[in-house]
């Protein structure tokens, strides 16, 4: 396995008026290529910082995010598929080539193949309003592929669903990144989710985070997410983790 | 289609007859309240004129006095106004959202020009601008400026945070941000706002006729006032509420077509 990524030691404080707030306490671990890593943790932990971090989006306070790769690129996948309303399907698609103007011919094609791929093909004209909260999470993540990023980096992105189309459209998203050979980290607080997807599951505690435990998922066979919940360490797991989780307290 | 649909619809035909009958009554019994009262003398008929009266009126204006250019003169004014207005009014919205530290800086300057009622400026409007129809877009443009720039830059701040977040996550420029995503966002704001800034542009039109002009219904009014004759101001009135009507209706025509496409 190549080693994408390492973090060491990372530490994130926030200043205002009145005080000083550590959001993370030294984390540590590692992204390896293809792998999918999920980080979990009770809400107000920090999850998105460390998201909002690596994604050059916030300043670290201390601590090195050492690339094993030049150039590496990260794809950011939001909470809401934060779709622009007044663009086509398409155009949708292609916003980040245009924002980063590389709207190459043959980034255009990929684009374009990657929408017929997922059953985006007869929508290309249509406008966000008009498809269903699948297609837009799909579209939201062809949106993110375009940019053929090294790291996919999903921030709770099924948060806002029902359960069951959370659990009809993560399996969707899980075999799109699959087939794709993506590296992914997650944030979510859904241990489910946590399992059912991942090939390591990152545990933190509750502010200032620092890394509880990681676990590597072992499964019997590996099929899909929805398949997975009936693997046989599935509770194994989940005792772990909710213990893990509630402990905190 | 079924019987339910039917009688659905036909409701629906029936409640859009019936409230506009309504109102084309109302409109008939104010009229004739209006005449009866005025004829019988049981309101002032020198103040408060009556219905035949205006009209008379405004025949009289039309073939001796040239009301058609009166109208003119104040739709001209109101229009250079409108599109200076919402021109500037964009620019200096954009130029509040791009940079906040000058916003912060500027705010409470603005909420002293915004409490500031735009009338008391009047003679000074006049003397820097001269009697003439400067001073007259001038004022309008101080009334509809500061709710064009409210409405415009509240429109900026009114975008989904998750598109901004998106668009940093893309790196994009401020820029890119505001032409992808800032502006075509808010368009709807915008248009949206037009119907606001057509009534303010007009109320500053008039005002600024009433101060300085030798031109326009604002004129006419004060005109009718100075010469004691209340069947003008009463006519002046009238065309006024016909003329802001009709740009209300304009303005709404046009955001009904920019929002469609």
């Amino acid at each position: 396995m190549t080693k994408l990524l390492s973090i060491n030691n990372l530490h994130k404080v926030y200043y205002s008026k009145n005080n000083a707030l550590e959001a993370i306490k030294d984390i540590s671990f590692d992204i390896n290529e293809n792998e999918f890593i999920t980080v979990v943790g009770p809400s107000g932990c920090g999850k998105s910082t460390l998201l909002n971090i690596l994604t050059d989006m916030e300043n670290l306070t201390s601590g090195t995010i050492t690339y094993h790769i030049p150039n590496l690129k990260f794809g950011y996948m939001l909470q809401s598929d934060a779709m622009l309303d007044w663009l086509n399907v398409f155009k949708n698609a292609t916003i980040g080539l245009d924002i980063k103007k590389i709207k190459t011919a043959e980034n255009i094609a990929y684009t374009k193949n990657l929408l017929e791929s997922y059953g985006l093909k007869d929508f290309l004209n249509k406008y966000p309003k008009e498809l269903s909260g699948g297609m837009r999470q799909r579209l939201a993540l062809i949106r993110t592929l375009a940019l053929k990023p090294d790291i996919l980096v999903l921030d709770e992105p099924f948060s806002k669903l029902d359960y069951q189309s959370r659990l009809k459209i993560s399996d969707d998203i899980y075999k799109i990144i699959k087939k794709e050979k993506k590296t992914v980290l997650m944030v979510t607080h859904n241990i489910e989710e946590a399992i059912c997807l991942s090939d390591k599951v990152i545990v933190l505690t509750k502010r200032p985070c620092t890394i509880k435990n990681i676990y590597e998922i072992k499964r019997e066979k590996n099929t899909s997410p929805i398949k997975n919940h009936q693997d046989s360490n599935y509770s194994y797991y989940y005792n772990l983790i909710w213990k893990d989780l509630t402990d905190n307290d | 289609m079924t019987k339910e649909h039917l009688s659905y619809l036909r409701k629906l035909k029936k409640e859009k007859f019936l409230v506009f009958t309504s109102q084309i009554l109302i409109m008939i019994i104010f009229l004739f309240l209006w005449e009866f009262l005025s004829n019988h003398k049981i309101i002032n008929p020198f103040i408060f004129s009556s219905p035949s009266k205006v009209l008379s009126t405004i025949k009289d204006l039309y073939l001796n006095y040239n009301l058609i250019s009166h109208i003119m003169t104040t739709l001209k004014e109101t229009f250079i106004a409108f599109i200076l207005g919402i021109t500037l009014s964009f620019i200096i919205a954009i130029i509040l959202n791009e940079f906040k530290l000058l916003n912060k800086i500027i705010d409470p300057y603005l909420t002293m020009l915004n409490s500031l009622p735009k009338v008391a400026l009047g003679p000074l409007i006049i003397i820097i601008a001269g009697a003439n129809q400067n001073s007259i877009i001038f004022m309008a443009l101080l009334i509809n400026l500061i709710v064009g720039i409210i409405n415009i830059y509240n429109g900026f701040n009114n975008i989904d945070p998750n598109l901004i977040i998106l668009f940093k996550s893309l790196k994009a420029s401020k820029l890119t941000t505001l032409l992808k995503l800032t502006i075509p966002a808010s368009f709807k704001t915008i248009i949206c706002s037009l119907k606001l800034n057509i009534s303010m542009t007009l109320i500053g039109v008039i005002m600024g006729e009433f101060l300085v002009s030798t031109k326009g219904i604002g004129y006419l009014i004060i005109y009718g006032t100075q010469v004691f004759n209340l069947n003008i101001v009463m006519s002046g009135i009238v065309i006024l509420i016909i003329i802001s009507f009709i740009l209300y209706k304009l303005v709404i025509f046009i955001e009904k077509k920019l929002l469609n496409n």
